[in-house]
């Protein structure tokens, strides 16, 4: 089964992005990182740019609707995410856990819908 | 309305593993049974407050649960015998207090049952700590990391399970009892196990789950005192938790054991636990717990003699994995055999563990990183640190890790 972990990060967890050698949380996340893809569970996913920096895009009767930052305000923003492939959701839920991201922020595990990506979208 | 309150909850807290094993040891419907006590807890949360708390509140309880469930029996017409069970239930209680106060502890019972082998494994501790704790579900799905309606579900289940396979309140039959009860002391050992594991940084969350345990295993030691294991295994999770201050800075760093100040240990705990080994030992039957038992008391044993008897720690080990040969037990035994032969041999032997079953156990590689570390093989030694790193769950842990790293 294949879930997606979306890693909503606190302002001050992101702000230690700034300081990549030095700061325990950046190294908490190398090796995260390391272990997901050393445990063979680890299919893609990528960090985000800051949340000030999305851009939100509708058509509203014919119209198009743009829109500075992101889908949702949070306290917590949207900084990441993970494509995992594990046998079950408490796998996944086990590896949400152990996400440096967790401590402070958290992590939204979903599967993601094969079926319909199967049978659908890319028949 | 305080008090009346107040001594709801205390009956609650004191009696409900007790009330709802007898409940439903005739029966052999936990979820029906659950459903009555509820029900009855509710009518004394409005009847106590207005009739002033009844002279014996488990009777009152009790009486109560029994009328809900012959109610429950007469709505959705359980088989007619089960139905007799109850009401030759309501009758005993009927009488005179000495008999309702002598209610028979039927928790031992209802322990086996959660521990049945018709029952997945994997709930055998969430069964007990519904059951015969009362913990909701919800809590019991935090502390198994599971969303609180997937742990509702399987427990629900499983309850429905134990009615429908009727699977008997009885302690097992000698010829089976070894394994039945290893099932059951396992079960109460990953209760403690949980409670820890759940205790992250400073604060002691889920220590409550780590002392619900050891409160289990006292249950269990009350009815079956002669059995070695059950003795082992309390000695065991109190030479833990006699270590619980210690392992944590006031600043909430982590501290490992060899690191710990003996002194912040709990003597209490430790004499308790010392007792609860050598009773075991009397009792003859070696196994698993007393073995781990007899490792955390050398350790303890530092608090008096300022050192660390490792060569008798290999012994013990030796044995350990003889008998009970889990992958927690097989990494502690290199840390032993690092202790008296070295970190090239310990290494050796820690190479010899499946990668596939280590590939996600962060005590491996925790283990793999310190004895690199020694060897002065420092590139490899962050490899594994940071595997380690990566695979804990304890912001402190991680924390330490990452320093030792550097």
């Amino acid at each position: 089964m294949r879930y997606i972990m979306l890693v909503y990060e606190t302002a001050a967890d992101l702000d230690s992005r700034d300081d990549p050698t030095g700061d325990p949380y950046v190294a908490a996340w190398r090796a995260y990182h390391k272990a997901l893809v050393e445990a063979n569970v680890y299919v893609g996913g990528a960090p985000l740019k800051q949340a000030a920096t999305a851009t939100t895009v509708r058509l509203r009767e014919g119209r198009r609707q743009v829109q500075d930052g992101p889908f949702a305000e949070a306290k917590e923003e949207l900084g990441g995410f993970f494509i995992l492939d594990l046998p079950s959701l408490d796998a996944a839920l086990a590896w949400a856990a152990r996400c440096p991201a967790a401590a402070g922020g958290a992590l939204e595990v979903r599967p993601i819908d094969a079926d319909f990506l199967e049978a659908v979208v890319r028949p | 309305m305080g008090d009346a309150y107040h001594a709801v909850e205390a009956v609650a807290r004191a009696s409900y593993g007790r009330l709802l094993a007898y409940l439903s040891s005739e029966t052999r419907d936990v979820a029906g049974a659950e459903d009555a006590l509820s029900e009855a807890l509710l009518s004394a949360l409005t009847s106590w407050p207005r009739d002033g708390v009844p002279e014996r509140p488990e009777a009152w309880l009790l009486t109560a649960a029994r009328h809900r469930l012959i109610d429950q029996g007469r709505r959705t017409h359980v088989r007619s015998d089960h139905l007799d069970a109850i009401r030759s239930l309501t009758e005993e209680t009927a009488g005179p207090p000495a008999v309702v106060d002598s209610f028979p502890d039927r928790r031992v019972e209802l322990l086996f049952v959660c521990a049945h082998p018709a029952i997945d494994p994997a709930l055998h501790t969430p069964l007990m700590l519904q059951t015969v704790l009362g913990l909701d579900a919800a809590r019991i799905a935090q502390a198994f990391l599971v969303s609180p309606a997937t742990m509702g579900q399987r427990l629900v289940r499983a309850k429905r399970k134990i009615r429908e396979a009727g699977i008997p309140f009885q302690v097992p039959e000698a010829y089976e009892l070894p394994h039945r009860l290893d099932a059951v002391l396992e079960a109460v050992y990953a209760a403690y196990g949980l409670g820890r594991d759940e205790t992250t940084g400073a604060d002691a969350r889920g220590q409550d789950l780590a002392d619900e345990a050891i409160w289990l295993a006292r249950v269990v030691r009350t009815r079956m005192s002669e059995e070695p294991e059950v003795r082992g295994l309390l000695a065991l999770m109190l030479f833990c938790d006699a270590r619980r201050a210690a392992r944590r800075t006031p600043d909430g760093r982590y501290v490992p054991l060899s690191e710990q100040n003996p002194a912040a240990w709990s003597a209490e705990s430790i004499v308790e636990a010392e007792r609860e080994l050598a009773a075991a030992a009397g009792l003859g039957g070696i196994g698993r717990f007393q073995m781990e038992a007899a490792i955390q008391s050398v350790h303890s044993e530092r608090a008096r003699t300022g050192r660390t008897d490792w060569g008798a720690i290999v012994v013990f080990y030796e044995h350990l994995v003889r008998i009970a040969p889990t992958l927690g037990a097989r990494v502690a035994q290199v840390v032993a055999v690092s202790e008296t032969r070295g970190a090239t041999t310990a290494l050796t032997l820690l190479d010899t563990l499946d990668r596939a079953a280590v590939a996600a156990y962060q005590p491996f590689w925790a283990v793999r990183a310190h004895l690199l570390r020694q060897l002065g093989r420092a590139k490899e030694a962050m490899e594994s640190y940071d595997r380690a790193s990566g695979l804990t769950e304890d912001p402190a842990i991680r924390r330490f890790l990452l320093d030792r790293r550097g």
